[in-house]
């Protein structure tokens, strides 16, 4: 029983880790909280959506086609809506995203109306496997395994590459990497790609699991995976995989127990209590006040 | 004079007076936010849970009690208050993003909880009865925002207003003065939140229905909006910023399903252009003083400087 809702806990928590990245990385290097984030997975959802259903794609091409589209939106977003705003206040960079976000919700109510579609289901065969006295299915399978994929993937690029260690060199010191000689400009573009694809591919896997896909899916999705990062310590992604997975558990043994109608309210209760105790999250280093 | 002031509501354009009590009840839970984030600069995403305390305690006691609606203002305005101070006292040893989620998840639970309490007859809502006053309804939330703003403009400079904003510029020297930080804060968490439940009983009682799920997100974030619009710790900078977007959905009805769109793009084309509001930095007694030839221009100043 445990270990069947560990399961269905880490399945849920790894869509979680996948957006919680995105605003991990972009909190990083600007320090900016991108409300807008939820708004991509949400049209990396549709795109999926529209690539299965229109193109009759498989479900793997589906899922990098949405992951390129949204590399193009998560650039073109901090290019017109965060660029401008490099200098000024954060707080009129927070309400910029806000202003994004609400542009790109009612958008996506434009072009795909009001009610939720589903992913058909033979886009990916659903089989129930057996482990020990818990069941698995091949879907959450599909998601824990992609999702770590990506997660991988991700830690190679920012810790062995090239670029990976600009964008190390700049969430440390935005204007000393400037000096030294790196782009800026291009590293938080590439930051703001990395996270945006992530986040379609959580926008997939989701639309998958829960077989519903709609224009405000992203608003709840993008606060719980805010607040899974700043669990798990903003700006450190271990951080943010840990927290992540941490708020699916939490939910899913939340909803087991009986509180189903308090399930949207378990991960925020979670996060008040961590912060109080530790006010930089589980992960997160240590803020030195300089007087 | 109730006679008078009914015929006088009776004579205006009755959607001309919604937006007008719209934009009313709007001054008055900015100006709560604007102390808390505007002044003391503690940066609250969860404004709307105080509001919604105050609408739910505001219709309550209206529908179980049977006291003058000022009165009745003032308890929601104390029960959101309470809160507040109660909520300040262990979150607002954070400071900036974390204090901001915090405050953002608290909200989510108060609105969690309200879903799924019997007072609050759950996820259907609270039909709001008309309140007991002489005194219409659209002239009450004018009355209570003016009180508000004046009350807002001598705290700001009042001895209380000038420790807030001490504690805003520079934290760790506002203490090394003497200024007892966590009492400030707390103190100013209480005021805002006190404004945004007043606030919240008026919006009760004006709409006549509230829903747990009124008060979510999206509603913080518009008041949070019109703060930041106007020009973060302004009173006229918040005034003209919550009129501007209390009316904007208004004016934008004639592109009807364009509206959250433009509405949307505003914010970012706003803030893209005015990145510290429409009134953030300008000063109103300076200017008028300037224009009167008291006290020298900025560029002046410089040239006398250099």
């Amino acid at each position: 029983m445990l270990l069947q809702q560990l399961i269905n806990g880490i399945a849920l928590g790894s869509t979680y880790a996948l957006i919680a990245l995105g605003y991990t990385m972009v909190y990083g290097i600007i320090a900016l909280i991108n409300f807008a984030h939820g708004e991509i997975y949400m049209t990396g959802a549709f795109v999926g959506l529209f690539m299965v259903t229109t193109l009759k794609a498989n479900i793997f091409v589906a899922m990098a086609a949405a992951m390129i589209f949204c590399m193009a939106m998560g650039v073109v977003m901090e290019f017109v809506a965060y660029r401008p705003l490099r200098k000024s206040s954060r707080l009129s960079a927070l309400i910029s995203a806000i202003g994004v976000s609400i542009f790109l919700q009612t958008l996506a109510l434009m072009v795909f109306g009001a009610d939720a579609k589903g992913y058909p289901d033979e886009v990916f065969p659903i089989r129930q496997l057996h482990l020990g006295s818990a069941e698995i299915s091949t879907l959450q399978l599909l998601i824990i395994g992609v999702s770590a994929v990506l997660m991988i993937g991700l830690e190679f690029i920012v810790r062995k590459t090239k670029i990976g260690k600009a964008m190390r060199a700049t969430s440390e010191d935005y204007n000393t990497a400037a000096l030294m000689g790196i782009n800026v400009n291009r590293i938080i573009s590439f930051t703001f790609a990395l996270g945006s694809a992530l986040a379609a591919a959580g926008g997939v896997l989701v639309g998958i699991l829960f077989n519903a896909v709609s224009f405000n899916m992203g608003l709840m999705a993008g606060l719980k995976a805010f607040a899974a990062a700043v669990l798990g310590g903003i700006g450190s992604i271990p951080g943010a995989m840990l927290g992540g997975l941490l708020l699916g558990v939490a939910e899913v043994l939340g909803v087991a127990a009986g509180y189903s109608s308090y399930r949207d309210a378990i991960a925020f209760a979670i996060l008040v209590l961590v912060l109080l105790v530790k006010p930089t999250g589980l992960l997160g280093q240590k803020i030195h006040k300089k007087v | 004079m109730a006679e008078a002031l009914n015929n006088l509501v009776q004579l205006m354009d009755p959607y001309l007076l919604q937006i007008l009590v719209n934009i009313g009840i709007a001054i008055i839970l900015a100006l709560g936010l604007n102390i808390i984030t505007g002044i003391t600069g503690q940066l609250s995403l969860g404004h709307a849970a105080f509001m919604s305390v105050g609408a739910f305690a505001s219709a309550i006691i209206t529908i179980r009690f049977n006291i003058p609606f000022g009165l009745n203002l003032l308890l929601s305005g104390l029960m959101a208050a309470i809160v507040g101070a109660a909520i300040g006292f262990p979150i607002l040893r954070l400071t900036g993003d974390y204090l901001a989620i915090c405050t953002l998840g608290f909200a989510e639970i108060v609105k969690v909880v309200f879903l799924n309490m019997d007072i609050t007859n759950k996820a259907l809502g609270l039909t709001v009865p008309t309140p007991k006053s002489p005194i219409p309804m659209p002239i009450y939330v004018w009355l209570v925002a003016i009180i508000a703003i004046i009350f807002s403009s001598f705290m700001k400079d009042s001895r209380f207003g000038r420790a807030l904003k001490a504690i805003r510029d520079d934290e760790i020297a506002a203490e090394a003065m003497g200024i007892n930080i966590t009492r400030y804060k707390i103190e100013s968490f209480a005021l805002g939140a006190f404004m945004a439940g007043v606030g919240g009983g008026l919006y009760a009682h004006f709409i006549n229905y509230i829903n747990p799920s009124d008060f979510g997100f999206l509603k913080s974030v518009d008041m949070l909006s019109m703060v930041v619009l106007g020009g973060l710790g302004s009173i006229a900078g918040t005034v003209v910023g919550a009129s501007i977007l209390a009316a904007a959905p208004e004016f934008l009805r004639f592109m009807s399903e364009y509206r959250m769109l433009v509405y949307g793009g505003l914010l970012v084309f706003l803030m893209v252009f005015r990145p510290n509001g429409l009134l953030g930095g300008v000063n109103f007694t300076d200017l008028v003083l300037r224009s009167l030839g008291r006290k020298p221009a900025i560029a002046e100043v410089r040239e006398k400087q250099t």
